[in-house]
């Protein structure tokens, strides 16, 4: 029984409850930090981390928070953790942070973040809070990396850095293709994703 | 013609239910109706005896596009011929440049030569279009079981004339792809595009690859010749002197004798279309004269104000409306009746929507000077607001005279 329950925590998230694809959540940061796949790649880490610590936390004193106040005292808890995340990619990560930009500091306004909290945290254990947080970080970031991934490889002709296309500057062939490098692109991305797991999974499509 | 109506006949059973072909139904369906009128009958009320039909909507824009599409063939090759002869060349690259020194020249004087100069460019563009543009049509209809209809050949016939002449065929077929695919087929196809599907691929094709598709060096198809469109041109002028500022004059601009996109340089082109589809009802005067007052007012405020550092400031509105594709866009962009408005007072709004927004772009952002396309688009995305809000007018009204 508990086997099952880790792994449905862990991996419902993942494709059929994806909070991108199906709860439309968290689509800002999607467009704005999935130019490369490395910052998307550390973007996945940092909100992760910080779902799945701020759930833990927020589940641990969910019996202690009066109701009243519980949006304050998880916003709190959940500021402390996107602080703690933004000073550790400033120490260690500084190149990169500095590609996130804002954007680490905006994981506190990431709606999954604190839709994971009030939906599920406050109502159920720390450990099962910590794994849902961990599912839903990781359904975020495939969405980012399949988006990052088309984004990098049409955009700029590289994945990870590495050049895969050889663009007609560098003296190859491949013509970058520049809305690819523009958020708005994700969007597109995100709806063929969309579409594609509909079209799988017809059970997710809304009731006109 | 009897005996292919025969063979069409003879043939049919294979494409109906149970028939070997039935999933290819949709393209024997569009061939079909493509040549002979469809036999088929409404069954219910009402039945209205109009033989205007979504074929013959279709296939009038087809020949009011027509004196653009002759533009697109004599003013790209007269524009290439003319670059020609200043740069002293005396024959084309590839296999163009064998073509016309085999058969006609390069004399920018000769009518034939820059017909075919162009045509050469214009004619592989918009076989492109059609036949990717035709794939996805006819892939998607048959996945669906849907009938494939005239409504493409507009759509594949508007995309290319909105093109630069030096355009890569590759990147024809990749924005034709966008325009059918997503902004058409993906919501349901013909009849439930909400945004122009031509220009939606335009707009793809200018975000993508500015770089074909923007700037000085793609409007004239002579090698390395860099001409400017004269919008291009207004907005990095000094305009101290007046229009003097560009060597075109507002006759020629209206003729459409400049560089720019293939089918777009003629206002006179365009005035021909418009009457056309005006008077056949197929496309919306009311769209069309809204954008134009809206345009027209709007360029004319901004002039009165004037700039001393934004040249686009001084242009007469008159000239903003032979210059760019305003004309092409007022025309056969803007008056597409499915992504317009439905409600006639809501049209009113939808053009002058259009037409302020592309002033707006034009004269207020120089960095972007063609703000027809993103303007239309925007409108496009408008309508169905336009429209709630004609309808909830109505409402009001009613129930006010009704007292209820």
């Amino acid at each position: 029984m508990a086997e099952l329950k880790i792994k449905e925590l862990l991996w419902e998230p993942i494709i059929n409850r994806n909070p991108v694809t199906l709860g439309v959540l968290g689509i800002c940061s999607a467009l704005a930090v999935t130019g490369k796949m490395q910052t998307a790649l550390v973007m996945t880490i940092c909100v992760t981390v910080v779902v799945a610590c701020s759930s833990f936390a927020i589940s641990l004193i969910r019996n202690q928070i009066p109701s009243s106040v519980r949006i304050g005292v998880q916003i709190t808890i959940i500021a402390t953790m996107v602080i703690v995340v933004a000073q550790f990619l400033e120490a260690f990560l500084f190149d990169v942070s500095k590609q996130l930009s804002v954007y680490v500091g905006l994981i506190i306004t990431n709606c999954i973040v604190m839709g994971r909290a009030e939906a599920f945290a406050m109502k159920n254990s720390p450990g099962a809070s910590l794994l849902d947080g961990i599912g839903n970080g990781l359904g975020y970031g495939l969405v980012l990396m399949v988006v990052a991934f088309f984004r990098e490889l049409f955009g700029s002709g590289t994945i990870f850095g590495f050049e895969v296309l050889k663009s007609v500057t560098q003296g190859g062939w491949y013509v970058n293709n520049g809305l690819m490098v523009l958020p708005p692109s994700a969007f597109f991305l995100i709806t063929f994703l969309i579409w594609a797991i509909r079209t799988w999974k017809p059970e997710q499509n809304e009731e006109d | 013609m009897k005996s292919l109506r025969q063979f069409m006949d003879k043939i049919r059973p294979a494409f109906e239910e149970g028939g070997k072909l039935e999933r290819l139904y949709p393209l024997f369906e569009a061939t079909d109706t493509f040549l002979y009128s469809t036999d088929e009958v409404t069954t219910v009320e009402p039945h209205v005896r109009d033989s205007m039909d979504l074929k013959r909507i279709m296939t009038l824009v087809v020949y009011a596009l027509m004196p653009c599409v002759f533009m697109a063939m004599w003013n790209t090759g007269y524009q290439a011929n003319l670059a020609m002869q200043s740069m002293n060349l005396t024959a084309a690259p590839g296999w163009r440049g064998a073509v016309l020194t085999a058969l006609v020249g390069y004399d920018p004087n000769s009518f034939v030569a820059n017909i075919i100069h162009g045509a050469l460019y214009f004619i592989p563009v918009y076989f492109v279009s059609v036949a990717v543009g035709g794939f996805w049509e006819v892939l998607f209809g048959i996945v669906r079981k849907e009938d494939v209809n005239e409504g493409l050949l507009v759509s594949s016939l508007i995309f290319p004339l909105s093109l630069p002449p030096t355009i890569p065929l590759w990147q024809v077929a990749l924005g034709i792809t966008f325009g059918i695919v997503v902004a058409k087929e993906i919501f349901g196809g013909t009849g439930r595009n909400f945004v122009n599907p031509a220009l939606a691929g335009r707009a793809f094709l200018y975000f993508a690859y500015p770089a074909q598709n923007s700037g000085d060096a793609v409007w004239v198809v002579a090698d390395g010749f860099s001409g400017a469109t004269p919008l291009t041109a207004l907005a990095t002028t000094n305009m101290s002197t007046g229009m003097d500022a560009i060597n075109v004059s507002w006759t020629t601009a209206f003729l459409g004798i400049e560089p720019g996109s293939l089918g777009e340089t003629s206002a006179l082109a365009c005035l021909i279309g418009a009457i056309i589809i005006a008077y056949t009802g197929v496309g919306s005067w009311r769209i069309m004269l809204s954008m134009l007052i809206g345009g027209m007012g709007f360029s004319a405020l901004l002039w009165a104000i004037g700039s001393d550092t934004n040249p686009m400031f001084l242009m007469p509105p008159w000239w903003h409306l032979v210059v760019g594709s305003f004309a092409f866009g007022l025309v056969f962009c803007i008056t597409d009746p499915v992504s317009a408005t439905l409600t006639q007072t809501g049209k009113y709004f939808y053009g002058a929507i259009a037409g302020i927004l592309t002033i707006l772009i034009r004269v207020i952002n120089p960095a972007y000077p063609e703000g027809v396309m993103v303007a239309i688009l925007l409108a496009n995305v408008f309508a169905p607001v336009i429209d709630y809000f004609v309808l909830q007018a109505n409402i009001k009204r009613r129930k006010i005279r009704n007292g209820t």
